[in-house]
Formats: structure tokens, sequence, C-alpha cells
């Protein structure tokens, strides 16, 4: 099911980054002419030519993933070439190359922050509901929702800065940039990854908060935990054994729906924090209709996404017999 | 020897409006090896009474006075009084399951989902019996072969939605056995199940009373159940004991007002044909501002309204894969011709699984089926209902109206109930905005509700008052035929009393033409002008009700007769003759009845008017038609 998936969300990508009127290139040669000059617009007619834009879309299409050959044969997605990026003048995999580990790790540490966080606050707040504790997490969380990202970002920099004499700005500190990776790197990066994760997870986590809370008090008025508690079980074991187990399915289920919105929703945090992940790349590819390196940008989040459904689905089934033996004995 | 002894126990729970009294000064005892029923409305206290024996009260609930002393008959522990102990304190955790345990209503939503049966029968064995765990699984298989599951061994590692109702039940009760407890509560642990079923359960919850020697406190509203278990009984209203005794004095001489108009509300085989049941707080049907404007029915009474054709539904269980594999397929409706009579009221009975929903489900069109027709008539001569279209389907959508099993999940909780009863006249595109509000005004005279009710929300009303709603809503369109899915299966003796006159009342001033599905013969019994009986989807027996439950032909139908509980002690249930009945598999039914896989399940006429699904007499013409 995964590889017709993905070649439709490849079409839709390409065909919505194609929407805009001409491309990167046509609008450089309109610049050009413009100004009157000559010469190079030979050359970028050529680049049009090397990179088969002049072809009509449904061509152009296969092309860029490898299904059709352009002018040097197959050479697309599926063969590995990930494409030009024109306003780098680089391939798209050296532009991306640097980003995309450093992405990665933020990322998990923001998913395991919102999990590691919310988790106990969740199930303090859904056992003691209405007491002090409850009122104040839920303040807080309040709080986290509606507190705007890149404020929430400065102000963080600057304490950090004040307390730990972090360095603004940035994963890494500015001397450990271009340089190899090292102990003194990696404890660098480390560190700043802190203040994004925080402010990256903290939405994330209030309302992750409140939808545990909500499951579980669901679950804790079922009948099948008074029964676990007419049996004699403790008030612990039994939140573990039975409400929780049920409460945390809607949680797995959404690994595949976080991933996406960590990428796309860390632009502003990105770059108001210049953090060098995929972010803001895609944002300044996007404007300057960059589309080999958009497309592959949109293509990547839509393969992490669905990936995550993947592990989703795969733990729902582990997890919930229902599922595993079910298979649809409804009638 | 009093296992239990509660001694003016009184109850409080505090809200915010203050403080509301749940149980007021109860007294009764529980001796030993005994069954004391508590009979009692739902809000009677009953449940609350259950919750404090077991320390489960919530957390807004508190004991104001009173002792409930439980005395081990084993002489172990020295008794202790169960009102001083911390709720969630160990004391409470060690008697818990151990000495005292608990049988839940639904066994649906009391087991886990996510644990298998034998994990969370053991658990209890785990909890206070000291043993290891493969002790606890040896100790659980015993106890599931105790409550007679069909396969023990394997049953130790399925999950419960695997499990039909009865079997989850018996696990349930192996839960609660396991431990050997020296007090079983039993709250209202058949009124969820079918009445095969529930002689089934309660005969072995006798059978383990004998074995293990405990008491029992059964909790229930229904008078059959108390009848064929109790001992002892002790009645209950608004928190107050208003009669107690032995089961003999209570039904053959009940004194206080409350048992007795109780008692005269449950239905039984034994009522004249024009006998009335005798609600505790009857309804006065006010319908003439229904009848004045209600459209004429061109069909003659005693005409076949709705006809079923060969009518068959299979669903698919399990896809088969892209790889092959059969796909598993489970027929719902064999073959199923049925006529519906204007002005009639056919009831449809017939255990869970038995089709008799998916058969009410054909005649709405809501399914579509994979054989046969379902022919109505609208004064046109019957027409196939899979042709109509447009106007015609709108028409028939407006003649046709369901009413509800549960009143609890059928009602919109975010709607206020106005919104519920205009909804039938926005789609259908019907009056004015004035218009409509007056109509749902006396939609609400009609079944005796509050016309100032229409604003509230569905959460303050009672399960009876929803019901009502409901009917009112099936009503709204002016129906001429009505489908009734076990509308009364959900509610309280009284208050089933209350809705079944009420459905005979305006069955009579409406002219309304019912199918009543239900599982209870009893009440069918008492509404219905013939019955068919379903069994794994064919249809086994249709007659005169009178006919069908005074001389049943079929084996399955005289199985299902003989498992009702009837609310009289000359009467009771004869358990040892239960498993000889066991007949709810074509493929063991004695011929002429026998059915196997493939048979046409065609009906004879054995009786005038009494036909009989008995394929094996079909070709010897000569009985055809005869009485047998």
């Amino acid at each position: 099911m995964m590889i017709p998936t993905l070649l439709v969300i490849s079409l839709l990508i390409f065909f919505i980054i194609e929407l805009p009127s001409g491309d990167y290139i046509s609008n450089q040669i309109a610049a050009l002419k413009s100004s009157g000059e000559q010469s190079s617009i030979a050359k970028l007619e050529f680049l049009r030519r090397e990179f088969s834009l002049d072809r009509p879309f449904f061509e152009r299409y296969l092309v860029w993933v490898g299904l059709w050959p352009g002018p040097h044969g197959f050479e697309g997605l599926i063969q590995g070439n990930w494409g030009w990026s024109f306003e780098f003048d680089k391939p798209v995999d050296q532009v991306i190359g640097p980003t995309l580990p450093l992405t990665i790790v933020l990322n998990f540490a923001t998913i395991l922050f919102v999990y590691v966080v919310s988790f106990p606050i969740g199930i303090y707040s859904a056992t003691r509901q209405y007491s002090w504790g409850d009122y104040g997490f839920t303040f807080l969380g309040y709080l986290g929702l509606a507190t705007p990202n890149f404020l929430l970002a400065l102000i963080l920099l600057y304490l950090f800065n004040r307390w730990f004499g972090l360095s603004v700005g940035g994963l890494m500190a500015p001397e450990y940039i271009d340089q190899p990776w090292s102990l003194g790197k990696a404890t660098s990066v480390l560190a700043h990854l802190i203040v994004p994760t925080i402010v990256i997870g903290t939405s994330g986590t209030a309302a992750m908060i409140r939808r545990l809370r909500a499951n579980l008090l669901d679950e804790l008025h079922k009948q099948y935990v008074t029964t676990g508690r007419a049996k004699g079980l403790k008030e612990s074991q039994l939140l573990v054994k039975y409400p929780l187990r049920m409460a945390i399915n809607p949680f797995i289920a959404d690994i595949g729906n976080l991933i996406p919105s960590l990428v796309s929703g860390s632009v502003i945090v990105s770059v108001v924090m210049s953090l060098p992940t995929v972010g803001p790349v895609l944002l300044s590819a996007l404007q300057s209709q960059d589309q080999f390196l958009s497309g592959f940008i949109l293509l990547f989040v839509a393969v992490l996404t669905l990936i995550g459904m993947l592990i989703s689905d795969l733990l729902l089934a582990v997890l919930d017999p229902r599922i595993r033996l079910g298979g649809g004995a409804s009638s | 020897m009093n296992v239990l002894s509660i001694e003016g126990l009184t109850v409080d729970f505090n809200t915010a409006e203050g403080s509301v009294r749940a149980v007021d000064d109860v007294s009764f005892v529980v001796p030993e090896n005994r069954t004391v029923a508590l009979v009692g409305e739902s809000g009677s206290g009953k449940t609350v009474i259950s919750q404090t024996i077991m320390g489960l009260l919530p957390d807004a609930a508190s004991i104001s006075s009173g002792k409930v002393i439980l005395a081990d008959p084993t002489g172990a522990e020295p008794p202790v009084d169960i009102a001083t102990l911390e709720r969630k304190g160990p004391r409470m955790r060690h008697l818990r399951g151990n000495r005292i345990a608990i049988i839940f209503q639904e066994p649906m939503t009391s087991l886990s989902p996510l644990h298998t049966i034998g994990d969370q029968i053991g658990e209890a064995a785990l909890l206070h019996r000291n043993v290891s765990g493969a002790q606890a699984r040896e100790l659980t298989r015993d106890m599931l072969r105790l409550v007679q599951f069909p396969d023990p061994e394997r049953a130790l590692d399925t999950y419960p939605f695997e499990l039909s109702g009865g079997l989850r039940q018996r696990a349930m009760i192996a839960m609660a056995m396991i431990c050997r407890p020296a007090l079983l509560i039993a709250d209202e642990p058949t009124t969820a199940l079918d009445v095969t079923i529930q002689a089934d359960i309660l005969k072995l919850m006798r059978e383990v009373q004998a074995e293990l020697r405990m008491s029992v406190l059964l909790i229930t509203h229904d008078f059959g159940v108390v009848a064929n278990m109790a001992d002892e009984i002790a009645v209950i209203y608004h928190g107050r004991i208003m009669e107690k005794g032995t089961a003999r004095q209570l039904f053959s001489d009940p004194r206080h007002d409350y048992l007795k108009a109780l008692l005269n509300a449950v239905p039984s085989f034994h009522m004249d044909r024009d006998e009335r049941l005798v609600p505790i707080r009857p309804i006065i049907l006010k319908s003439e501002d229904l009848t004045r404007n209600r459209p004429h029915c061109d069909v003659a009474p005693g005409e076949p309204l709705v006809e079923m054709r060969g009518v068959t539904k299979k669903f698919t269980l399990r896809k088969g894969s892209f790889l092959g594999g059969k796909p598993k397929t489970l027929t719902a409706l064999d073959d199923i011709n049925l006529t519906i009579r204007r002005g009639e009221c056919l009831g449809l009975v017939g255990e869970s699984g038995s089709g008799k929903t998916t058969a009410a489900k054909a005649i709405l069109r809501a399914i579509n089926l994979q054989g046969g027709k379902v022919l109505y008539n609208r004064g046109k001569g019957l027409e196939d209902i899979a042709a109509l279209q447009g106007a015609d389907l709108m028409d028939y959508r407006r003649r046709v109206q369901l009413i509800f099993q549960d009143p609890f999940s059928s009602l919109n909780p975010r709607r206020t109930i106005n919104d519920t009863l205009m909804e039938p006249f926005e789609v259908h595109g019907i009056g004015t905005p004035q218009e409509r509000a007056e109509r749902a005004r006396s939609l609400m005279n009609l079944v005796g509700l509050d016309p100032r009710f229409l604003r509230r929300y569905p959460h303050s009303f009672s399960g009876g008052q929803r019901q009502r709603i409901g009917i009112a809503r099936a009503l709204a369109l002016n129906p001429e035929f009505i489908l009734c899915d076990e509308p009364t299966s959900a509610l309280d003796v009284s208050v089933q009393a209350q809705i079944l006159n009420l459905l005979q009342d305006l069955k009579r001033d409406l002219n309304l033409t019912y199918l009543f599905v239900s599982h209870n013969l009893a009440v069918v019994d008492y509404l219905a002008d013939r019955i068919a009986v379903m069994c794994r989807g064919r249809l086994v027996e249709v007659g005169e009700t009178r006919t069908v439950t005074g001389n049943p032909l079929h084996p399955y139908t005289k199985a299902l007769l003989s498992a009702v509980p009837e609310p009289d002690l000359s009467a009771q249930l004869d358990f040892a003759a239960l498993d000889a009945n066991r007949a709810s598999e074509p493929q063991l039914w004695p011929e002429p009845f026998r059915l196997t896989d493939g048979v046409v399940p065609s009906l004879v006429e054995m009786e005038p008017d009494h036909f009989v699904c008995a394929p094996g007499l079909k070709n010897s013409g000569a009985l055809e038609g005869t009485a047998a």
C-alpha cells in the first residue's frame, strides 16, 4: 500500500509546486531580459533543457521521479538522484544532507520530550481530577498552548544565555560549525537542543496532557476498572494494568501525525533561532520556486509520515488484541 | 450463622446541591449458604448497598451510621465491620475479591478487552492465595471447568471479545469464585442475557453455591429470577427496606403496597387476553392531537402490509486476503418468509444473534439483501421496497419508523429534546417552524411528558423517559408501521409496564401496526397478536400468540418457553431439564425439524394458521396442513 500512496503523494506535490506560473529559471531569464543581458540567457536556456523544464507536465514529473528518460537517461528519485537546487547551485542532497540528521535528532528529542513530560502529568491530573495540582497543570497547559512559540524561544534563549552562557541561536556553539564530530561538539549540540525542544514541544505537550487526561478519565469510570478493584488490586497496579493500557492507544495511533507537524510547525521557531534544520530551507525554496529542492523536502516529510503510520499500526496490532485478532469480525 | 449482617446502614452522597440520602437505615442479614434477594427499581439504592459491602463507594459517598459485619463461616478470621475500614486500605483490599466477590450486570464491559480471560481470572488468585503464576493458571483452569467452559485449556488464552455474552458472564463467575469467597454479590447477573443463557447462568450459580457452600446476595429487579433463586427477599424503595421475609411469605402474601404494585407490573403467561399490567406510574394517553390530522391508511385491517419473501442476508466475517483464502460468511437471514398484517402486533422472538434485528433492518431498507425482497403496501398493492426511489422512498420512510433498544445511546446527548423531535420534520420538509414547534409539544403530551422539558438535554431524563422521547420521535411523522427493537429490555419492570401500556394504547388510538422484536417471551406474549420465532437466521415457528405459547410445536420454541423464569413460586424453572432441552443447534433438532446447511427452511402449516419449520414434513404431503 505504501508505494502507490507515495506515488500519488509525489504527483500531488509536483503538481502543487508547479502551480505558480513559470519556474526558477524562466524567472531568472525574465529578470535578465529586463536588464538586457543576452549572454547568460543562452546558458539558462541550456539549463532549462538540461533539467527537462521545457517538456510537458507529465513528462517533467516522470523524469523527476525517474520513470522517464531525461537528457542523461533515467536519473530521478528512484535512481537516487534527488535533483538540483538552483538557488544554492548545488545538488539537493548536498543542500539538505547536513540538515537532515539534525532535523531528525531535533524531532526525535521533541517527541520524546512531549511523551516523557505529558504522561506523568496527564496521569496525575486524571487520577486527582479537580485537585489543586490538576488545576495548576491545566493552567500551565493553557499557558503553553497560548504562548506564541517564537516569543517563548526568544525568552528562553535570553535566559539560557544569561544563566549558562549558551550561545544564542544555532544547534551548536559557533566554533564547532563545519568541524568534524567530537565529544565537545556532541555535548554542545545536546546543550543547544534543550531550548528548541522545549519551545517546539510545549504546545504539543499541553495538548497531549489534556487528551491523556480526558481519555484516562473516560476509562477510569468504565466497568472493568471496578472489576479490577473488586478483585482487591492496589490502586497503582490497577491504573497501570487496565485504564492506562486502554488510554494510550490513541497516542500510539498519533505517532504518524506527529512527525510532519513537528517539521512544518517548527519552521518559524527554526528561523527565529536560526536552527540548521530543514524547515528554513523549505521556506526559502518555496519562496524562490526552487522546485526540485522543495519537492524533495515535501516528499521526505511524506515518507516520514508514512513510516510513522506504519510504526503506529504495527505497535497497535501488538498492543491491542482486538486489532490483531478481530480482523473486521464485526457484523 | 449470618455471613453478612447489616444494621441500620445509612449512606449519604455529598453533592454540590447538598447531601442526598441514598440508603436510609437499612438492616438485613445474609445467612450462610443461603440466597437473599434485594429487589428494587433503579435508583432505589440497591447498588449503593452492594458498593458499601465491597468498599467500592465513590468518594462523594459516606457511611453516616450503621454496621456492615462480615463473619467468615470458616472461622479463619474474626468478624470485621466493613463500615469502619478505610475503603482503599490494605484490610479492605484483603477482603475484596477474597472473602467477598461480585458479579456485575454487563458481562460485555466488565472485563478488560486487552487482557486474556486467564490473566484476568488468575489475577485474583495471585493477589490473595499466595500462589505462583503456574499455580494460578492451574486454579483458573479448574475454575473455568467448574463454570462449564467448553474448552477450559483454550479459554485461558482467549480475549473477552472472542466470547459470547453468556461465556463472558461465566468467566466473571469464575473470577469471583476463584478465592472461594464467603459471600458473593450478584448485581443483576442475568439482566443483559438471553432467556436461555439466563437459565443456564442461574443454574450454574446454584450449582456453584451448593459446591462451595457460599452465601449469595442477589440484586435484581426481575421477579422471575427472584422466584427461582431466592430463599429470602428484601424489597427496597428509595433507600428504605419496605418489606422483608422468606420468598414464600412475600410471594403468597405481599403486605406492602409497593411490593404489590411491583408484582402487578410483571407480565406473565397466565394473564388473560384483555388483562392489563398495572404500572406504578401510569401514563394517561392524550392522542386527540395526533388522531385529528392523521393521514388515512388505505390498507384494510388484516390485509398484508409488509411481506418478506425469501429474504436472505449474509455477512462477511473475514475478508479473503489478496492471496486467496475463503471469505467466512454468516447467514443472518436464511430464506425468511413472513407477512405482517395491517393493524396487528407481530412479535419477533429469538436469542441474540438469531437475526431478528437484521430482519427489522431489512424491512427498514437499512441493509442490502443477497436474495429475496421485502414488499410493502402503500395503498396501491404490494411494492418491492428495493425499487423505491426519490419521493416514493421518502414517503416509505415516513410510513415506517423505528424505536430503538437502548434509550441512552439512541438520543444525541448534544441536542436538546426539541432538536431531536424537530429533526424528522426538517428532513422531510414538513410544516412551518410554528407548526413544527406545535407538533413537538403535542408529541411530548402524547407520551406523557411535560412540553416544558423540550429545552432539556437527554442526560436529565431517566431511562423510561428517554424511551418515551424515542417513541415520540418515532411518531413524529405520523407513521403507520413501527418497528420496536427490544424497546423495554433496558428498563425496570415498573417502567417496562408503563412503556408496554403506552405502546398498546398508541396502537389502538392511532391504528398502528407493530413489529415487536424482543427476547423476552412474556413481554411479547403480553403485547403481540401473533408470534414469529427465529433461530440462527431461520424462522422456525409462526402463529397466534396463544397457540404458540400454549402449544409450542418446534423444539426450539419449547426450549425458549421452558427457560423463562416466572414470578411464581409454584412454576419454578426445571433446571435439571434445561440441558436436555438445549436446542439452539439446528443440526441437532429431531426429525422432522432437523436443518442441515443447504436445506431450505420451509414452513409447514401443522395447525390452522400455525406454521412450523419442518423440512422433514415438506414432501410427505399427507401431513401438511393437518393437526400434528
